[in-house]
């Protein structure tokens, strides 16, 4: 049976888990490289790691926490910053919302503390190849491909910290960077996206040579985003906001829906 | 054990999780104003890229900042290119660590 997006449930299903593979494959190198970087960076010991990993469950809000307690950055500065970092699941919840319409409060409780960069990306092409809602789809996502891996491996990564005696010598002092830029370039879909990075960056790096690391940081998500603004609507790549059609080609809003067209395997 | 970073854990997730489940949960978010829809889709690239470009173009000593070009550039270099061409992080970052891995073997700081 052919589903309105066009693709039967069983060869959806089988795109998402092979999709799932490589995304499990790196939250697991990254789940175990934050655990490393949390033991021998931030100090953290495997009971405050696994708390970061299991009831923040952020990766890069993570990873910037231990940059943030090594750098001795008060928790209020940590707490702020996270929020910034975090903020954008709100357009990621706001997306899936449609999807969601009809499930049990319980069920969008618990999937919204799931909600994920991976889960997210994966999820949303699941139902757009659907056309509709799948619980085994988005749970598998976020469970399969990121919850476990990433608690597994950050449990490693943790508990072999202390074996690391040096760490600049296995390269794991520019895991902490490389991360975030590469964080960052998938954030990056845009013109405004690109100019928000930009300025960042270099607000940051000027602001922390002015003042100090911690407030260079802060000004630099602050003020990055503002001049991403200034890019002009027309040469922006995404300015819709959510609800409109134009958003929905972005996230994939069910009633506007155009699914990808199937391939003959996948009508099989 | 230490148990005194899991409250950093509670606040951490009492700022995330309202992000995540204000669409979910009440979806009314499309009526927020639209220059603030647009603000927060630029937040997590700004963030990020001034956390990184921080840790490697800022050094502090006796509690002054000064400006340090040094190794990790190259290695968050070959992260930036693999991740823009092959959309890999984790190619990206095993590329990072090879390169500073390999650079200090050779004597690089």
């Amino acid at each position: 049976m052919t589903d309105p997006g066009g693709w039967t449930l069983r060869a959806a299903r089988r795109q998402l888990v092979l999709d799932g593979l490589g995304i499990m494959v790196s939250a697991a190198g990254f789940g175990f490289v934050y655990g490393l970087a949390a033991r021998t960076d931030a100090h953290f010991s495997p009971i405050e790691a696994m708390a970061m990993s299991l009831i923040v469950f952020a990766g890069a809000a993570q990873f910037a926490a231990v940059g943030y307690v090594a750098s001795g950055l008060a928790w209020p500065g940590i707490v702020l910053l996270t929020g910034l970092l975090n903020a954008r699941h709100v357009l990621y919840s706001a997306a899936l919302a449609p999807w969601f319409r009809g499930r049990s409060l319980a069920e969008r409780a618990v999937a919204a503390h799931l909600l994920t960069d991976e889960a997210f990306a994966l999820a949303i092409a699941h139902f757009r190849r659907l056309g509709r809602f799948d619980g085994f789809g988005y749970w598998f996502a976020a469970i399969g491909t990121t919850l476990i891996p990433w608690n597994l491996a950050t449990l490693a990564g943790v508990t072999l910290g202390d074996a690391i005696v040096e760490p600049e010598r296995l390269g794991i002092d520019v895991i902490f960077p490389a991360a975030m830029t590469g964080l960052a370039v998938g954030l990056i879909t845009g013109r405004r996206e690109l100019v928000a990075a930009l300025v960042g960056a270099a607000v940051g790096v000027g602001v922390s040579l002015a003042i100090a690391p911690t407030i260079g940081i802060i000004a630099g998500g602050i003020v990055g985003p503002a001049v991403g603004l200034l890019v002009p609507s027309s040469k922006a790549h995404e300015t819709a906001p959510l609800g409109t059609e134009a958003s929905a080609d972005r996230y994939a809003m069910p009633h506007t829906l155009k699914p990808d067209p199937p391939t003959d395997e996948d009508r099989t | 054990m230490s148990t005194d970073y899991v409250p950093l854990a509670v606040l951490m997730f009492a700022v995330t999780y309202p992000f995540r489940a204000i669409g979910l949960l009440a979806p009314a978010i499309d009526r927020l104003p639209k220059p603030a829809l647009e603000y927060l889709q630029l937040v997590g690239p700004a963030v990020l890229a001034a956390l990184a470009a921080v840790d490697i173009m800022v050094g502090v000593e006796n509690d002054r900042p000064f400006f340090t070009i040094g190794l990790p550039w190259l290695a968050v270099g070959a992260c930036l290119a693999l991740v823009v061409w092959r959309r890999n992080l984790f190619i990206g970052l095993a590329a990072a660590v090879a390169v500073a891995v390999v650079g200090r073997a050779l004597g690089a700081a």
